[in-house]
């Protein structure tokens, strides 16, 4: 088996808080805390979880929009966690990302034409005046939006053509990873379906692998070949699509699949209601992240922290329930 | 009715595919040009023709029947106003007329003076304290002690160091506006850093210069304008106070404040001395207060009422 395209090792990324002029010690928000997974080549991994779980700050790390605070993420077998800002250009080009909210993720001030032409420049993707300006009608083509679109500013067009826009700036770069994080959440449902089924075609036509950041289910189980639950800025469970979706066995997963609306009024449900909020990730719980709020915590979840272990099948489970005989659950 | 079936069809639960075609038409191109843009702003064209009119009386004050505004004539002292003296006569028989047209030039050259010199340094420095982490909590907090001192006071002490001149009027009048540029300039720079299209642009791969060239600067300027006229506005206001009580501009050359000052001791008596100046201040303050509040409405995107 060859190497994955994008490895993470042992993520961590904690921010500290200041509040004050004098205060000396700053504390820490423990955004992500432990994070580890592989994108294959041409794969789809979703990350959910509800908000503020940290799924965008792995995104985010993944970009490298800052400098995380431990751990490795190594792209195509090579680490880029601790690259100079010389060296990591190079490997900027192979990540890119599309950005949930279609208003500010493209300056006002901007031509269609400049924000496509930008990373094409910066990566020295064409060698002369006519190659870019084939470069940009192809992309324009691949995103389904007409030429005259180029001239154009942000503000004239609608969500639905700005997330397009997005989405072809992130292709400029001819990139092997995109990073969607909640890229289709601030659409209109039929907008919404428009863009992940050109995101699917765009996977298949460039080979592209997408980590798919959402706390939309519906739709991650549209797309998605593998799933990596967050909660509280740990992965609990990671899987395929469908051990998620038929056989969830950590209960977090199994409460956040209970949330999912269903179409059919009629439909008998049993939904798994969690009790409380999510604890503060300033000051996390012990053991457990997830036993505060667990229906089926018991002593051992108090005190020690639960390793991510195989259950066999590829999936992955975070939960102390895992380790006991199923006599005894 | 068809509905292309270019999606796979396995949907998710309660989505379904539009028609792409509504999603695919682009809006109407409304074209506005400049004099589209003042009649929708009225205020800005008001504003604006005003204070172009004050510019020009400046620059053609040689050419709009004026004398030499420094011209003594002992023997026509405080006429009243007449077709000889149309705003009347000083202390000293000077033509308050001809004083009050080239004091525009003192005026409205300190006040945009001081608005282009604090807009730039406080660009330069709100810029720098936004980007540079360890430079930001110096350059703030030095910019937080130079606020704590009323800008005349400390225009006063600056004047109090130097010569009386123009351009060291401008100069302490600039030193005690920047604060403000800059502080404004930081807070947009740490908002616009935070937009996702910065983001984007890093991971593009565009150096950091190129990201305040293209990203960070053209999303300040807006801001920086509305605030660069209300700085026009409180320096010209700060230059006749310095000139009023003797600090400012030398009382050889004519300005608003000088004329006031001059006129103070006669103010019950022969109140146009004071008048005329007064009047002409307030219009030309008036003028660039109501650009500013235009161009704030005009310029504010969450009033976009034109988008």
């Amino acid at each position: 088996m060859s190497t994955p395209l994008l490895q993470v090792n042992d993520l961590k990324k904690h921010f500290p808080v200041r509040d004050g002029l004098f205060k000396r010690k700053p504390s820490w928000v423990y955004a992500v805390d432990g994070v580890s997974f592989e994108v294959a080549r041409g794969e789809t991994l979703s990350l959910v979880g509800e908000s503020g779980c940290g799924k965008s700050t792995v995104g985010r790390a993944i970009l490298r929009l800052f400098d995380i605070t431990a751990g490795q993420v190594v792209l195509d077998g090579k680490r880029i966690d601790r690259l100079s800002p010389a060296g990591l250009r190079s490997m900027r080009r192979r990540v890119q990302v599309v950005f949930q909210d279609p208003y500010s993720s493209l300056n006002p001030r901007m031509r269609v034409r400049d924000i496509l032409a930008e990373p094409i420049r910066n990566f020295g993707l064409a060698r002369s005046p006519a190659e870019l300006e084939a470069k940009l009608a192809a992309l324009i083509d691949t995103v389904r939006l007409p030429h005259d679109a180029l001239n154009r500013r942000p503000h004239e067009f609608s969500g639905g053509q700005r997330q397009r826009i997005g989405i072809a700036r992130a292709l400029a770069a001819e990139p092997e990873l995109i990073v969607c994080d909640e890229a289709v959440s601030a659409l209109d449902v039929s907008v919404k379906a428009q863009i992940v089924n050109l995101l699917q075609e765009l996977q298949e036509e460039f080979g592209l692998a997408l980590l798919f950041i959402s706390h939309d289910l519906a739709i991650v189980e549209h797309m998605t070949h593998r799933v990596a639950v967050m909660y509280l800025g740990k992965i609990v469970e990671l899987a395929p699509k469908r051990q998620i979706f038929t056989a969830p066995k950590h209960p977090y997963t199994k409460a956040l699949l209970s949330a999912v609306p269903v179409p059919d009024p009629g439909a008998a449900r049993n939904p798994m209601i969690l009790k409380g909020d999510v604890p503060s990730p300033i000051n996390p719980p012990r053991g457990c992240r997830f036993h505060t709020r667990c229906p089926f915590a018991f002593d051992r979840c108090r005190s020690e922290e639960p390793e991510l272990r195989s259950t066999g099948a590829d999936q992955w489970v975070a939960c102390h329930l895992e380790a006991l005989p199923d006599t005894a659950r | 009715m068809t509905v292309s079936a270019t999606s796979t069809a396995s949907l998710p639960p309660g989505l379904v595919v539009a028609p792409q075609l509504p999603d695919l038409l682009l809006p109407v191109k409304v074209r506005r040009g400049v004099l589209g843009f003042l009649r929708s702003h009225p205020t800005v064209a008001f504003g604006g023709a005003l204070l172009l009119c004050l510019v020009l009386v400046g620059i053609f004050a040689p050419f709009l029947g004026t004398v030499d505004p420094t011209a003594l004539a002992p023997a026509k002292r405080t006429r009243a106003p007449s077709a000889d003296f149309w705003f009347g006569s000083d202390l000293l028989g000077r033509d308050i007329y001809s004083r009050v047209l080239y004091g525009a030039r003192i005026s409205l050259s300190v006040g945009l003076s001081v608005a282009l010199l604090a807009s730039l340094a406080g660009l330069a420095i709100g810029l720098i304290a936004g980007f540079v982490r360890w430079a930001d909590s110096i350059l703030m907090r030095v910019m937080d002690g130079l606020m704590s001192i009323p800008p005349i006071l400390l225009a006063i002490a600056l004047m109090a160091l130097t010569r009386g001149s123009v351009g060291n009027v401008i100069l302490a009048i600039t030193i005690a506006e920047i604060p403000r540029v800059s502080r404004l300039v930081r807070g947009v720079v740490l908002s616009l850093r935070e937009q996702p299209y910065v983001d984007a642009a890093i991971a593009s791969g565009t150096r950091t210069p190129m990201i305040i060239l293209r990203h960070i600067l053209p999303n300040t300027l807006a801001p920086m304008l509305v605030q660069a006229t209300y700085i026009c506005a409180s320096a010209m206001i700060v230059e006749s106070i310095l000139s009023f009580i003797g600090a400012g501009t030398p009382p050889t050359i004519p300005s608003w404040g000088n004329i006031m000052a001059e006129g103070r001791a006669l103010w019950q008596v022969k109140p146009y001395i004071v008048f005329f100046p007064a009047a002409f201040l307030s219009v030309t303050v008036l003028a660039v207060n109501l650009l500013g509040d235009g161009l704030r409405d005009a310029l504010d995107p969450r009033m976009a009422k034109n988008l």
